[in-house]
């Protein structure tokens, strides 16, 4: 196999898994990474260098949707950055120290937990609870757009959030994930956000801490241009495509059959990672 | 001059963020493809080796040396570039972020996004 071939195939392949992705609301980098370790054979740093680019891509990407539907709180998303970006830049300083092989197992450990927390449906918002002392302190609390007008709603255990936010982050960095379902838990079991604000909100937060543990593997040599090109541009095409199909149908069934293949790959990356192969 | 203020809602400044982020990455995205076509061409034919972890050339590690390769034209460079524009959105994201709180006269915020911001800059330039 060419060099070509291979970019072909490696477009072909995130852009599957930028549509799978998309469709699950994993997000299309927790797949690639298996995708191009599994199938492909590419070592795991460059693989995690070429995700954390296409999760960057598919962040921002996406913002302009999410925003116009004005659920996201911008005064939550930049405060609980300070806990990301300085957990993502830990998570990336470790990448360099722990063993590959460990690596591999964490990775497939925290894709059966995501593809399990996916499934889950999202608890019920605080409401008309009474105020939070540091949520207000830091003006958190706001209001959302509904058919019967906005619905305010009050965000709490504000430290608890952060310490979430930060091992989000560190995961991030070190596994080139954008941690989306660890940081639904923070948002949506901690601060009790309603799911659509948090949904929104670490939309907007992924990129950001994605941009901290990038610029670290960039300058350890772990971006490889010539194979994060075809990855960064599939998984945008794939995710545009999978974002269009979802608002569209509910797939109920489609989702619950993606999760098993994610589970799938999430063993094989441990069973890998133990026999010592990544 | 509080009319100039106010335009500055927060609703308002999240649609200019997320506008600055969709031209980012499609500005990112095009330079790529420019890249990944000269690449190709030069490369399309020999044999690919991203099973063996070697690391990359210092030329494309750091930001100066991306800058000096691009004047060369090398695929590889081209793309970094591509790479490094998409690395830098978040970045201007939260540099606008600043602003817009200043201009909020939020002091606590301009003060929380500083951090966010300083921490974005060190991994960049420092981080290692």
């Amino acid at each position: 196999m060419n060099i070509l071939e291979m970019t072909l195939l490696v477009w072909l392949g995130s852009v599957m898994a930028g549509f799978v992705g998309a469709l699950t609301g994993l997000g299309g980098g927790i797949i690639v990474t298996p995708l191009l370790t599994l199938a492909f054979g590419v070592d795991i740093r460059y693989a995690i260098g070429a995700t954390l680019i296409s999760v960057i891509a598919t962040s921002s990407g996406a913002a302009a949707a999410y925003v116009k539907e004005g659920f996201s709180n911008i005064r939550i998303g930049m405060f609980l950055e300070i806990a990301t970006t300085i957990g993502a830049v830990t998570g990336a300083s470790l990448a360099a120290h722990v063993p590959t092989s460990w690596i591999a197992v964490l990775f497939g450990l925290v894709l059966i937990h995501s593809a399990y927390a996916s499934s889950r449906p999202p608890l019920p918002d605080s409401g008309e609870d009474g105020p939070d002392r540091m949520a207000t302190l830091l003006r958190m609390d706001s209001s959302f757009p509904t058919p019967a007008g906005p619905r305010s709603y009050r965000v709490r255990a504000v430290p608890a959030g952060f310490s979430l936010m930060f091992v989000a982050g560190a995961a991030s960095g070190l596994l080139g994930i954008g941690s989306g379902a660890l940081k639904v838990i923070a948002m949506d079991r901690a601060m009790r956000l309603p799911f659509k604000v948090s949904t929104t909100t670490s939309n907007f937060m992924i990129g950001v801490t994605a941009a901290a543990s990038a610029g670290i593997y960039l300058r350890r040599g772990y971006l490889d241009p010539a194979l994060a090109m075809p990855v960064m541009l599939g998984v945008l095409v794939g995710s545009f495509l999978g974002a269009r199909v979802l608002t569209e149908a509910k797939s109920q069934k489609l989702r619950f059959l993606f999760a098993i293949v994610v589970a799938v790959m999430a063993l094989e990356m441990i069973y890998h990672g133990l026999a010592g192969r990544l | 001059m509080t009319r100039f203020f106010a335009i500055w809602s927060d609703e308002r400044v999240e649609t200019i963020i997320a506008r600055l982020l969709q031209t980012g990455v499609l500005a990112s995205a095009a330079v790529v493809t420019l890249g990944g076509i000269l690449f190709l061409v030069r490369h399309g034919l020999s044999v690919p080796h991203y099973s063996v972890f070697t690391g990359e050339p210092s030329g494309l590690r750091s930001v100066s040396g991306i800058f000096t390769g691009v004047l060369t034209l090398q695929g590889r460079y081209v793309i970094q570039l591509g790479l490094f524009i998409l690395l830098a959105t978040p970045v201007a994201r939260v540099a606008f972020a600043v602003v817009a709180f200043a201009f909020e006269r939020d002091r606590l915020y301009v003060g929380v996004s500083l951090i966010v911001l300083a921490v974005l800059v060190y991994s960049l330039a420092w981080g290692a």
